[in-house]
């Protein structure tokens, strides 16, 4: 028996759905364990179904009675009158939307119901991934889809410089780490043990991305623990001077600023000495973490939701919210990071205080410009997994809630979610460099928050394992990488670009991303159908190039056939 | 010429201003209508051309221990700067352009002397490529409610109207002379746009010159006779299209607005555009933020914001969301918008200029935007309408009344940009336009909410020459391409069948038939990525020192600066390296709206081109 049969699901007639700039939809709410639903019983098109993980606060409004969809008799048009209803705020991950019905004591009942199904989303086990099962056939298992060894095979042809490490088989070394990572060859396992204690989170410095063209590389780790006494590692040292090639000089990011930096020597943190470290010159960047990237998103979504204000107050606030001021400081980062590595041919290191924010952050950006497989959504999938589910990001706590939270815990803050607007912001660039759309990074989004599957679970790898998702769930990448759901995901204008691709960061070249941020407030029915548009022409072309194709060996073959009964 | 104080410089340097990149050595010259900067690496002699007539501005800034630095900004908003070795040189080319950029004179302008090496046949048929009266047939008329009107011959009511006028049937003469007299330059009410579907219309004049009480009984016959020509309704709307405050203050001056007493049937409402000067301030604000050296996202928001730029924008759409139909023939240029004056093509008062054809060109982006469908040019039209509307190039933009282009022969002494425009059409199609598209069926819908977000900043039009900026691949490149490859499968797929046919024909007679065998045609790979560009970071390090900025010198941004001579060169097939190159003079210049500095306080100056009130019969 499932979770969701043991709770009752209350439901309620006559709740209408208002969205901004949409036709109110009316229709039955329903509870059920996981989900809220919708149905105006008009078919499919009409219906909601959100996962109670998806909504991230209701309020009750009261100030305004509103206007609430009149019961009319089937097929009239419902003429909307004013009455005494009541209107309940239903706030997303992004956006929001309002629920409204005749004051009646089940309508209430079916919100409380909901309020408590919200709070109790706090145990990782009764949440839905671990009760989905899939109808669809699972074709490729997901778990599997990118292993390390895998990932490491793609550059051991070029180089040898690198080796798979098990030292944190166990998760002992480092727990946010994962057992397998890439080290240098001639640095061994003791070794690593010895930096790991030098570096926040025993996370020592590991192979990031190598980029065959020079044999540069990133490389990512914590900070390292010097404190106010400047404490030294000679292990940490040799480890990342190994990374260099004979004379060569590398590039320390440090995506604090300075002054944070040395704040961190009072905890315990730190950054590397020039003394000690005389072949790297270290680049302080101010990339922004926490509390304040969640208080940006909460003021840009405020800031989009706002139906009131004019022009200039839009600007302003767009402003206020500093939300492009971030994502222009991490692209900006990760561009110059890819500068290092590919026009200076020096190797980079990247940390900040623990390395599992804006350090991923600028290492996967730097390399959807460096390589263009990550650009790819094989390739895409594979960076995910390795600079960000592998690497430690912790989803749980900061995917836990988003704009609307409530609660000012300090561990949410959108990284992920800057990381997949740079990302549009890029593509948004190179529109044909891509081989994923729009729509499979606001996919990847709203998976982060809320989902069927078990993929985004747990903050590391070894939360994972203890969770046991591999058995007791479904991966995302089983459901997305099937012909029929990646056809939604494909991008028609990708053209295979090998190239390094450079973006812009000009404040001019940023645009807020209004396929997430303003999806609620405006009807897409314009673009959607753009969109569509352009697939046709491109369909119809490779059904063109297809007929043509065949008629050619057709003719070819007529043509052989005719000879040979010539020749003879 | 008598102007060029010096033809010729060498040694000068073109400054790379979004780039780190090392400034450009070559020589600069002066002709009668460009300046030319020739580039001295010998494997490519880039050309720059920046016409005349395109020069907004000219600075002269400090020297420097590498020279004089001379800062070029143009009207279609690209900016130059050159680095000259002498401060003598460099006071000569100063002095120069000055004159240049300010011609006296219409026959100096370029159009006068640009010849396409078009005869006579093709330039007549240029003109008359938009024929109004076909317009108007479009619309439906004449009809039993609205007749041509031939008051206005010889110019003796109005001189800046055309000709040919619609005006209700019931306007008699009479009563539309007597209105022109109480209208502000006599433009009485007269037929801009007449939807057939339900007989309502879009009337336009100046503001009436009422003063505190006057009236004026033809011009209210003059009203009621609009409202009558449309049946269904009993009022119309009068759209007064600048802010109420201006408006009355514009009664002190004898002039104002139709008091709703005195007017049967009118329902009186202000819009609230700003006037011209109010305009010009805000573009030049808004092309000092898009000027600046890596600003930060606040810096540039902030000053977007002040600008207070999109918010005329919203301001002008919610007013003209119906009329912003795009008619800019008929609309602008017929019905006396004072090209000269608003866009300062002579030397003339700068207080006179201003952008308003620069918003409404942006309007209609703003549209494209929101309704990709729905219309059949793409944003490249718009940029090269804008670029020709200063460059002078062709005939149409010139003078501020039809009597004026008249008078000066414009028709048999320039060409028309119309005809350019429709010869390289191929470049300036929405490959995403299909007529029958629902886009397409009617009215554009646009949401009634206040959506300001969906006004947004135009980079394609004010830092089109700064190319990092904009998308390095166009997707509208990309799909021209895949349609023209679709049109060329088509044609092979019908020509196989047939040769199929034949063949299987021939080859029941037993007979031999040899035939070439087609080569199978490469998948194109359309290039739509200006690689050059998208292998040539910028300066990400920003001002951090420690970072050496040592900048690849290959690949290069500024392919647009490139020009041919060939002036009307054809579809260039890898457009989006080259989308400004339309044609030959193109690409330099920039602008900044006008030349005057005007003070602040003349923000409230009444403008007599604002004051023109849209009558509206719902």
């Amino acid at each position: 028996m499932e979770f969701a049969e043991l709770i009752p699901t209350p439901r309620v007639d006559g709740v209408a759905l208002h969205r901004p700039s949409h036709a109110a939809v009316e229709g039955t709410l329903c509870l059920t364990g996981h989900h809220l639903i919708l149905s105006s019983r008009r078919g499919g098109a009409e219906e909601l179904w959100l996962l109670h993980a998806n909504v991230d606060a209701i309020d009750r409004r009261r100030r305004d009675p509103g206007r609430i969809l009149k019961q009319g008799s089937p097929g009239t048009p419902r003429p909307l009158v004013r009455a005494q209803c009541d209107q309940y705020n239903c706030w997303l991950l992004h956006g929001g939307f309002c629920l409204s019905a005749f004051m009646s004591q089940t309508f209430c009942e079916v919100l409380r119901t909901l309020r408590r199904a919200l709070s109790t989303l706090d145990s990782i086990t009764l949440m839905y991934p671990f009760f989905y099962r899939p109808m669809f056939e699972v074709v490729e298992d997901g778990w599997h889809s990118f292993l390390p060894e895998q990932e490491f095979e793609h550059y051991s042809s070029a180089t040898s410089e690198w080796r798979l490490s098990y030292v944190n088989k166990e998760f002992a070394v480092c727990p946010s780490y994962p057992p397998i990572v890439t080290v240098p060859k001639s640095i061994d396992d003791e070794a690593l043990r010895k930096v790991a204690a030098f570096r926040h989170g025993g996370r020592f410095p590991v192979l990031s991305y190598y980029h065959k063209k020079n044999g540069m590389v990133i490389m990512r780790s914590g900070q390292p623990l010097t404190g106010t006494n400047g404490r030294r590692c000679k292990e940490d040292e040799k480890l990342i001077n190994a990374t260099l090639r004979a004379g060569k000089r590398g590039y320390i990011i440090d995506t604090r600023s300075l002054n944070v930096a040395q704040q961190a020597r009072a905890k315990g943190g730190g950054f590397e000495q020039e003394a000690h470290y005389p072949q790297w010159r270290r680049i302080h960047k101010s990339i922004e973490r926490y509390h304040i990237l969640q208080e940006s998103l909460i003021k840009l979504v405020e800031a989009c939701n706002d139906q009131t204000h004019n022009m200039d107050r839009w600007l302003s606030k767009l402003e206020a919210s500093n939300w492009l001021t971030h994502i222009k400081e991490i692209l900006t980062t990760a561009c110059l990071v890819a500068q290092c590595i590919d026009r200076e041919g020096a190797s980079v290191l990247i940390h900040g205080t623990e390395g599992t924010d804006s350090t991923l952050q600028v290492t996967s950006l730097a390399q959807i410009i460096l390589e263009p497989r990550s650009r790819t959504v094989r390739g895409f999938e594979a960076l995910l997994e390795r600079e960000w589910l592998q690497a430690g990001h912790p989803f749980q706590q900061r995917c836990a809630q988003s704009a609307y939270c409530s609660s000012k815990q300090k561990w949410e803050a959108p990284v992920f979610l800057l990381f997949l607007d740079c990302v549009w912001q890029i593509l948004r660039q190179f529109p044909c460099s891509f081989e994923f759309n729009e729509s499979f990074l606001i996919m990847l989004f709203e998976h982060a928050y809320a989902s069927q599957f078990g993929t985004f679970l747990g903050n590391s790898e070894s939360e994972r394992c203890k969770l046991k998702l591999q058995q007791k769930t479904m991966s995302l990448w089983s459901w997305v990488n099937r012909p029929s759901e990646l056809s939604k995901f494909t991008n028609p204008l990708f053209e295979a670009n090998n190239l390094v691709i450079w973006p812009s960061v000009a404040p001019q070249s940023l645009q807020l991303w209004e396929g997430v941020f303003l999806r609620w407030n405006r009807s897409s029915k314009y673009l959607d159908e753009a969109y569509e548009e352009m697939v046709n022409i491109i369909e119809y072309n490779k059904e063109l190039q297809a007929k043509v194709n065949i008629l050619r060996r057709q003719l070819a073959e007529l043509e052989t056939d005719d000879g040979m009964q010539e020749s003879p | 010429m008598e102007h060029i104080r010096t033809p010729k410089v060498e040694n000068v340097r073109l400054v790379d201003r979004v780039s780190s990149k090392k400034a450009a050595l070559g020589t600069l010259y002066l002709t009668a209508t460009h300046v030319i900067f020739v580039e001295n690496a010998p494997d490519t002699r880039k050309e720059t051309w920046i016409l005349h007539s395109q020069i907004s501005t000219i600075e002269k800034q400090a020297t420097t221990a590498t020279g004089c630095p001379l800062l070029i900004r143009c009207k279609n908003f690209q900016i130059i700067q050159f680095i000259i070795p002498q401060e003598r040189d460099c006071h000569d080319v100063y002095i120069s352009l000055i004159r240049l950029a300010r011609p006296v004179k219409y026959e100096e302008l370029y159009c006068f002397s640009f010849n396409p090496k078009l005869d006579k046949e093709e330039r007549e048929q240029g003109w008359m490529l938009i024929d109004l009266s076909e317009e108007y047939k479009r619309m439906g008329l004449p009809n039993n409610y609205w007749q041509l009107s031939d008051v206005n011959r010889d110019y003796r009511v109005c001189d800046s109207y055309p000709t040919e006028l619609y005006v209700p049937k019931s306007a008699t003469a009479h009563i539309i002379v007597g209105s022109s007299k109480f209208r502000s330059r006599r433009r009485f009410p007269a037929l801009s746009y007449y939807y057939k579907d339900n007989h309502a219309s879009i009337c336009r004049s100046s503001q009436p010159l009422s003063g505190f009480s006057a009236r004026c009984l033809e011009d209210e016959q003059m009203l009621q006779a609009i409202r009558k020509a449309n049946p269904g309704s009993d009022f119309i709307y009068v759209v007064d299209t600048r802010p109420k405050l201006n408006a009355m203050a514009n009664r002190a001056a004898g002039k104002g607005y139709e008091n709703e007493d005195n007017y049967s049937n009118i329902k009186f409402q202000f819009i609230g555009i700003e006037n011209i000067h109010v305009m010009r301030n805000s573009l030049q604000k808004m092309l000092e933020v898009c000027e600046l050296k890596s600003p930060s996202m606040s810096d540039f928001l902030w000053g977007l914001e002040n600008s207070g730029w999109l918010r005329h924008i919203k301001a002008i759409m919610d007013a003209g969301i119906f009329i912003a139909k795009v008619l800019v023939e008929k609309d602008w240029i017929s019905f006396g918008h004072k090209f000269n004056h608003r866009y300062g093509n002579l030397d003339g008062d700068p207080k006179e200029i201003s952008p308003v054809i620069d918003q409404f060109i942006e309007c209609v982006w703003q549209l494209m935007e929101q309704f990709p469908c729905a219309f059949e040019f793409s944003e490249r039209f718009l940029i090269h309408i804008q670029h020709h509307i200063y460059s002078c190039q062709f005939g149409n933009f010139l003078c501020n009344s039809q009597k004026e282009r008249q008078e000066l022969k414009i028709q048999e002494r320039t060409y028309s940009l119309w005809a350019h425009l429709w010869k390289n059409r191929a470049d300036y199609l929405n490959p995403l336009f299909r007529a029958d598209h629902s886009q397409m069926q009617g009215t554009l819908h646009l949401p009634t909410a206040p959506c300001n977000f969906m006004y947004k900043f135009w980079s394609g039009m004010y830092n089109r020459f700064e190319k990092g900026m904009q998308p390095r691949q166009s997707v509208t490149d990309y799909l021209m391409a895949v349609k023209e490859e679709t049109q060329q499968l088509e044609e092979e797929l019908e020509a196989l069948e047939e040769r199929l046919e034949k063949i299987q024909k021939v080859q029941l007679n037993h007979t031999k038939v040899k035939s070439k065998q087609s080569e199978p045609s490469k998948q194109s790979g359309f290039s739509t990525s200006d690689n050059s560009t998208a292998n040539t970071p910028q300066d990400y390090s920003g001002n951090m020192k420690s970072f050496p900025s040592r900048s690849p010198s290959q690949g290069d941004e500024d392919s647009a600066l490139i020009l041919t001579q060939d002036n009307l060169k054809s579809s260039d097939p890898d457009l989006s390296a080259n989308s400004d190159q339309e044609s030959g003079v193109e690409d330099l210049s920039c602008r900044s709206p006008s030349g005057g500095e005007c003070a602040p306080s003349e923000d409230s100056g009444k403008d007599r081109d604002s004051d023109e009130a849209v009558f509206l019969t719902a």
